[in-house]
C-alpha cells in the first residue's frame, strides 16, 4: 500500500495501526487496522452507537487509544510531543455533527480565529478570507450572523467554512447529513467532491447514509457492533457487488437483502 | 376492567385452551393480569398449545398488545404452543414486530444493589479518581498563568471585556441589595445587645470591623458563586454537550486558555473592586439603623467607624475576595469542562459548581482566619 511518490510525498495519508478504542474497561472497537490514501473519499461506516464518531474522535487526537497508533504520513500522531501533534493537526479540518459553531462569536470571527492563530494576516485580510470560505459554501453576505440566528443547515456549512478555513490537507465530516433534507444532503455531498477535487485534499467521512456512501466514497472501512472490529474495507461499490459477508450487504442494501 | 367480561377460558378436546378475547380493551381501562392465564395454563391436566377467539372484541390497543406479550412469554417458557391465526392482522404483526429484534444478551442493567464494601471501595476509586483530575486542572491552570505572566497565552481580548462587564458592573444591583441588609441585620443584632450596656456608639465598630474583615469578601464571594460560578458551570457545559469545546482543541486551541483563563482573570480582578463596593453598601446599612434606630448623628456614626477600622483591615478583606473569585471561577470552570453529554449535566454541573465554590470559599476563610491570627492581621 505505502508507495514512494516522488521521494517525499507517500500515497498513505492516515494509517490506523491495531488501534483499540476504550472508555475505562469499556472496549468501543478492538484491532482496527485501515489505511486511508491521499485523495480519497474515505467512509467510516456501520450501524447506529457502533463507535464510528469515537473513531473519529481517535483520529483526530481528541481521545488516546486504548493501544495501537495512528500516523499522518510518517509522522505518528500518537506518540508526537505537543508541539508536533499541534502541527500535525493545523492541516487537519473537521466538521462535527452539529457544526459546532463557537457560538459567542459571529459566523466571520469563527473562521477569523483560525487564520489570526495560524497566519500572519492583518484583520482586513482575515474578513475578506473568511468571506470568501462563507461564500464557497452558499453563505455570502452572513458574516455577521451568530450561529443562533441562522437555520441547522447552514450552521452545518459554516461549520464547514470554518474546517476549511486553513486549506487543510484532510477534512473530516462527522455525520454530515444528519438533520439535512434530501435536496440539502445531495449538495452537501456535491459540495464535498467539488472540494475534495479543487482542494486536493483527502476526506473521510463518518455517516451511514447508504445514498451518500455508494456516490461519493472510494474507500472504506465497516465496523460491527456485535464482533467489536471492523470486518470489511474497501471500495463501498465493490463491497455491495462483491461482499460475501451479510452484515455489510444488508447494511448496503438498506436491509432489503435479508440475512443470508 | 373485570376480567370475566373481557377474557374467558375454555378448553377444547384436543388439549387446547382457547381464549376469548371480548368487549373493548383500552389502556384506561387498566391492564387485565396474566396471573390467570398463567394459573389455567400450570394447573393439570397442562394445555398443550393456546388459541385464540377474538370475534366479540370490539376495540383494542396496546393494552391487548401488552397482554398478549405476557402470554407469548409464558407460552415460551412452558413450551405451549401459540395459535395466533385467532388474533386481529394487526395484532399479529405488531406482535411480530415486537418479536423481530431479539433482546440482546447483557443489554439489560444490572438492577441489583451492590453491597456496602463494593459501594465504599466505588465511591473511594471515584473520590481518588476527581481528586487527581482536580489535580491536574489546578496544574494546566498553573501552566496556563505562567503563559498568561509571559504574554504567550492566547484568548481573545473582547471576550475579556465582556466577561469584566459580565461578572462586574452587572452584579453590582444583587450586591447593593444584600450588603445593605447585612449591614442592617449586623447592627441590629448589635443594638439590642449593646444597648442594654448604653454601648450603641460601638454598633459602628462592630458593622465596620465585621463588613471590612469578614462579612463584604464573604457575601460578595457567595453571591458571585452562586450568580456567576453557575453561569460559568452552565456556559461550559453547554458548549460540551454541542461539541464548541471540541473544536477548539481539534483546531489546536487549549480550552483552558481560550475560555478559563479569561473567566478566572475577569473574576479575580472584578472580585476585590465588588468586596470594596460591598463594605461601603454595609456601612451604609449600618449607618442607617445607627441614625435611625439609636439616634446617633450621621458624624458621629461616621467618626466611630474611621475611628475602628484600619486600611489593614479593609485590605485583608480585598485580598481574601480576590482569592476567592479565582477559586469560585475555578470550581465554575472545572466544573464546567467535567459536564457530560445532556441537558441535565449542564443542570448537575452548575449545581456542583455553586456547592464546590461555596465550599472552597469557607475553606479557604477558615485559613485565612487562623494565617492572619498567627500574623497579628
Amino acid at each position: 500500500m505505502e508507495k514512494a511518490d516522488n521521494g517525499n510525498r507517500i500515497a498513505a495519508h492516515i494509517t490506523v495501526r491495531d488501534l483499540t478504542m476504550a472508555y475505562g474497561s469499556f472496549v468501543v472497537m478492538r484491532d482496527l487496522n485501515f489505511t486511508i490514501n491521499r485523495g480519497d473519499v474515505f467512509i467510516v461506516m456501520g450501524g447506529s452507537g457502533c463507535g464510528k464518531s469515537t473513531l473519529l474522535r481517535h483520529v483526530i487526537g481528541l481521545e488516546e487509544p486504548a493501544q495501537g497508533e495512528i500516523f499522518y504520513g510518517e509522522q505518528n500522531l500518537t506518540r508526537a510531543d505537543p508541539a508536533r501533534r499541534h502541527e500535525i493537526l493545523r492541516r487537519v479540518g473537521v466538521l462535527f455533527q452539529s457544526g459546532a459553531l463557537w457560538s459567542s462569536m459571529t459566523l466571520a470571527e469563527n473562521i477569523g480565529l483560525l487564520l489570526e492563530e495560524y497566519t500572519d494576516l492583518g484583520p482586513a485580510e482575515i474578513r475578506e478570507v473568511a468571506s470568501l470560505k462563507l461564500a464557497l459554501v452558499g453563505l455570502k453576505g452572513f458574516e455577521d450572523y451568530y450561529p443562533s440566528e441562522i437555520s441547522g443547515g447552514m450552521q452545518k456549512r459554516a461549520g464547514l467554512a470554518r474546517a476549511m478555513a486553513l486549506d487543510p490537507e484532510v477534512l473530516f465530516f462527522d455525520e454530515p447529513s444528519a438533520g439535512l433534507d434530501p435536496i440539502s444532503s445531495h449538495l452537501l455531498d456535491e459540495l464535498i467532491l467539488e472540494l475534495r477535487d479543487s482542494l486536493g485534499a483527502t476526506v473521510v467521512i463518518v455517516t451511514h447514509e447508504v445514498g451518500s456512501i455508494l456516490t461519493i466514497g472510494n474507500n472504506s472501512v465497516f465496523l460491527d457492533v456485535d464482533s467489536n472490529t471492523m470486518i470489511a474495507g474497501g471500495h463501498p461499490k465493490e463491497l455491495l457487488a462483491h461482499s460475501t459477508n451479510p452484515k455489510v450487504r444488508r447494511f448496503l442494501t438498506r436491509g432489503k437483502e435479508e440475512r443470508r | 376492567m373485570a376480567s370475566s367480561e373481557v377474557l374467558s377460558f375454555e378448553r377444547t378436546g384436543d388439549a387446547t385452551v382457547v381464549l376469548r378475547l371480548s368487549g373493548s380493551w383500552s389502556l384506561q381501562g387498566g391492564l387485565p393480569s396474566v396471573a390467570e392465564v398463567e394459573g389455567y395454563v400450570v394447573s393439570a391436566p397442562r394445555p398443550m398449545g393456546i388459541s385464540f377467539d377474538t370475534r366479540r372484541l370490539t376495540i383494542w390497543d396496546s393494552s391487548l398488545l401488552t397482554f398478549l406479550s405476557k402470554v407469548a412469554e409464558l407460552c415460551q417458557q412452558q413450551r405451549i404452543t401459540m395459535d395466533r391465526s385467532g388474533l386481529p392482522s394487526g395484532v399479529r404483526r405488531l406482535l411480530d414486530l415486537a418479536e423481530a429484534v431479539p433482546e440482546r444478551k447483557g443489554a439489560r442493567k444490572e438492577t441489583a444493589a451492590p453491597l456496602l464494601l463494593e459501594r465504599v471501595g466505588n465511591t473511594t476509586i471515584a473520590t481518588a479518581g476527581s481528586a487527581v483530575e482536580m489535580l491536574a486542572f489546578l496544574g494546566e491552570m498553573t501552566v496556563a498563568f505562567a503563559r498568561l505572566l509571559r504574554m504567550k497565552a492566547r484568548y481573545r481580548a473582547s471576550d475579556l471585556f465582556l466577561l469584566i462587564q459580565e461578572c462586574g458592573a452587572q452584579a453590582l444591583p444583587i450586591i447593593t441589595l444584600i450588603s445593605f441588609l447585612v449591614g442592617v441585620i449586623l447592627a441590629f443584632v448589635g443594638a439590642v445587645q449593646l444597648k442594654q450596656f448604653g454601648g450603641q456608639i460601638y454598633v459602628a465598630d462592630l458593622v465596620g470591623i465585621a463588613m471590612m474583615r469578614e462579612m463584604g469578601a464573604m457575601m460578595t464571594a457567595i453571591i458571585m458563586a452562586g450568580r456567576t460560578g453557575a453561569a460559568f458551570a452552565a456556559r461550559l457545559g453547554t458548549m460540551k454537550v454541542t461539541q464548541e469545546i471540541d473544536a477548539f482543541t481539534a483546531a489546536g486551541f487549549s480550552a483552558l486558555e481560550f475560555l478559563v483563563l479569561p473567566r478566572v482573570v475577569a473574576l479575580a480582578l472584578m472580585m476585590p473592586l465588588l468586596c470594596l463596593y460591598s463594605d461601603f453598601i454595609g456601612l451604609l446599612g449600618g449607618a442607617a439603623i445607627g441614625v435611625g434606630m439609636l439616634d446617633l448623628s450621621w458624624t458621629t456614626y461616621f467618626q466611630e467607624t474611621t475611628r475602628a477600622i484600619t486600611l489593614t483591615d479593609t485590605f485583608g478583606g480585598v485580598f481574601k475576595s480576590s482569592v476567592y473569585g479565582v477559586l469560585i471561577a475555578l470550581s465554575g470552570c472545572l466544573r464546567g469542562l467535567q459536564c457530560g453529554n445532556s441537558s441535565s449535566a449542564v443542570g448537575d454541573a452548575a449545581t456542583s459548581a455553586v456547592v464546590s465554590g461555596i465550599v472552597a470559599i469557607i475553606v479557604a476563610c477558615g485559613i485565612f482566619s487562623v494565617a492572619f491570627y498567627i500574623l497579628g492581621i
